[in-house]
């Protein structure tokens, strides 16, 4: 603790687990945009991450409200959220916004799968063959016409899934950009960057779970499809950074009463996630992805170098929420002080409950995709020759 | 074999579960309402009344205050805030200005705990004490939201214990730091002057105990109050006007280095 801060300051109120709100809820809408790509504007690259990233996004979605239930004094209560809504908070939306959001992915997953589960019912028995035909909701019917209607509702949903997934996202940022009280998190950029980063963090989420089940699965990573995720990850992340950094320099230039707080949070008391986020959460990845769309750079390079960057990434915007999060609200709002934080190992959203929190979607993913295999035919099985 | 179900049908019959469903919900959000809103009225009414009689004014006179601390402990006696925890519905802080221009600011346990300090070059000081402003245009209301903090007819921000959820999103919105985290209740408490005894005709357990009266009260609409003769004769200003949160705490004797 620096300076002077208010007496009911000195505990950090939103702690990591509202760090994982933001994060989770951006990989989702990022997830989604990627699948939409291949739905609705027809990126044909991106056929082979279309359906695995649709059910990433659920996995992510359905851990979303997790951390933010955990985290309220009154668990019990949250349903008030949506009995009771206040209509002029911010945060009420939340249950009506993720409620939508959920209904537009679940349809869009068994519009996309409905042909896949007749299929796994029809060539299965006993408990999976009945679970199976649970699943397709008595909809067995898979002549052509039905197909083709099928593919049409896809569209349209993923069609108002973007809008939605942007929505979702967009509005976590207004939660922060429209608290004057708190100087690092009152912009009206704030909703324009929490998008930006949660497609950024999308985008890379889906490089880091394609290759690892292309690694697990024995295949081959499609390189078009692995440099059409390049490119997309790589312009986000340009106007990612620009925004966020347009930011800080117009706080800077101001100079308003908060800036020397605001410059000393940076400085001394969040220095290596503050470098985690600008550095290894973009200037170097946005290097990287150049030299990894290179033609003389070998395909293993760019597969490694592609992979790599968007590992960065994942953690640089999870540094940026952190620093969001946490480092809005260690300066004071006397502007004269900084409190500190400290995370503990488990207790007050510690930080092993954090990662387990972190990890739980992957282990939905793994369940989903056992239910629902992703996977296309004519996938190239793994050779020799990388 | 069984009949195939077609896509028609299966639409038609969920689009009949739907229709039900929201019939159903539909329903069963009127009822409540209806049965309730006549004691709603009865109650509101009989509010209405004493809100009508009653306009609130709170003065602190920052030149009295001497830094003893009994109303930060009256006021958490009185409202049942834990003694020992670091959360604070009224504290008062400390400023010391040095020859050189730096201040020095501190609240050691909200004032509980005010110990003898020595700054160099020292050459003026004073103490402030701080409460919830009860502000005219709350933002920490406004983001509640589940409506469980509210004004009051009489301009009183209060917490509804039974209704609030623990997000702690009006403590972020409140830029006077008047909020916190019940650690009992978990949910989230602030300074109501002392709504329980002022409608009673009480004043609020810390202007009660103030023994240099740097704490003013009163009921505006009270003939001759003390506080409303203040307003009117002498030279006041609120904190962080800049916000336009339109505080109703009163300051006399602030000085540009108060936060």
């Amino acid at each position: 603790m620096t300076g002077y801060v208010y007496p009911n300051e000195i505990e950090v109120n939103w702690g990591l687990f509202i760090v994982l709100y933001p994060y989770i809820t951006g990989l989702v809408a990022g997830a989604f945009i990627v699948s939409s790509l291949y739905h609705v504007f027809g990126k044909e690259d991106l056929k082979p991450v279309s359906r695995l990233s649709l059910v990433s996004a659920l996995a992510y979605l359905m851990v979303a409200p997790l951390p933010l239930l955990l985290h309220l004094g009154q668990p019990l209560r949250a349903f008030n959220i949506l009995w009771t809504p206040n209509p002029n908070s911010a945060m009420a939306g939340f249950g009506y916004i993720y409620s939508f959001y959920m209904i537009v992915v679940l349809l869009e997953v068994w519009f996309i799968f409905r042909e896949d589960l007749v299929h796994y019912a029809d060539n299965s028995t006993g408990v999976t063959r009945f679970g199976y035909r649970m699943l397709t909701l008595g909809a067995r019917d898979i002549s052509p016409p039905t197909l083709a209607m099928d593919h049409k509702i896809v569209t349209v949903l993923a069609m108002i899934g973007i809008p939605s997934a942007a929505f979702l996202h967009g509005y976590v940022g207004f939660i922060f950009g429209a608290i004057k009280a708190n100087a690092l998190w009152s912009t009206p950029l704030q909703p324009v960057i929490f998008l930006m980063s949660a497609v950024v963090s999308g985008i890379a989420l889906q490089i880091l779970i394609y290759a690892a089940a292309c690694k697990f699965r024995k295949r081959r990573i499609d390189m078009a499809c692995l440099k059409t995720l390049n490119k997309f990850l790589w312009a986000f992340l340009i106007v990612d950074v620009l925004l966020e950094e347009l930011d800080l320099l117009q706080k800077a230039y101001e100079a308003r009463e908060a800036w020397p707080a605001i410059h000393t949070l940076f400085e001394e008391a969040i220095p290596l996630t503050h470098f985690t986020q600008i550095w290894i959460g973009a200037f170097i990845p946005i290097v990287l992805l150049i030299i990894a769309r290179w033609d003389r750079v070998s395909n293993a390079a760019q597969r490694l170098l592609t992979i790599m960057s968007s590992a960065m990434v994942v953690i640089g915007v999870f540094a940026m929420r952190f620093n969001v999060v946490i480092g809005g609200q260690m300066i004071s709002k006397s502007n004269v002080g900084l409190t500190s934080f400290q995370a503990h190992l488990v207790a007050d959203e510690g930080i092993i409950p954090t990662v387990g929190i972190l990890v739980l979607p992957l282990i939905i993913l793994v369940v989903l995709i056992r239910i629902l295999p992703p996977w296309l035919e004519g996938e190239a099985a793994m050779t020799g020759d990388h | 074999m069984g009949k195939q179900i077609t896509r028609r049908d299966f639409l038609k019959a969920g689009g009949q579960i739907l229709a039900g469903g929201i019939f159903f919900s539909a329903v069963s959000m009127v009822i409540p309402r209806v049965a309730g809103s006549a004691d709603g009225d009865i109650v509101n009414s009989k509010w209405q009344q004493t809100w009508a009689k009653q306009t609130w004014g709170f003065v602190v006179d920052t030149e009295k205050c001497i830094g003893c601390g009994m109303c930060v402990k009256a006021c958490k006696e009185e409202n049942g805030v834990p003694m020992d925890e670091e959360v604070f519905r009224t504290w008062v802080e400390r400023y010391v200005m040095a020859a050189g221009g730096q201040t020095h600011i501190d609240s050691p346990n909200g004032g509980l705990d005010f110990n003898a300090i020595t700054i160099d070059n020292a050459k003026k000081s004073f103490f402030v004490p701080k409460l919830c402003n009860q502000c005219d245009n709350p933002p920490c209301t406004k983001v509640c939201p589940v409506g469980a903090t509210y004004k009051t007819g009489d301009g009183v921000v209060l917490v509804d214990g039974e209704r609030c959820i623990g997000c702690r999103y009006c403590i972020q919105a409140c830029p006077y730091g008047a909020r916190f985290l019940h650690p009992q209740k978990k949910t989230a408490d602030k300074c109501t002057w002392c709504y329980h005894r002022i409608t009673k005709g009480l004043l609020p357990a810390c202007v009660q105990v103030c023994p240099t009266g740097a704490r003013i009260f009163a009921n505006l609409q009270t003939p001759g109050n003390p506080v409303s003769r203040l307003l009117e004769t002498k030279r006041v200003d609120v904190l962080k006007p800049a916000l336009g949160t339109e505080p109703m705490v009163y300051y006399m004797g602030l000085d540009k280095v108060v936060v």
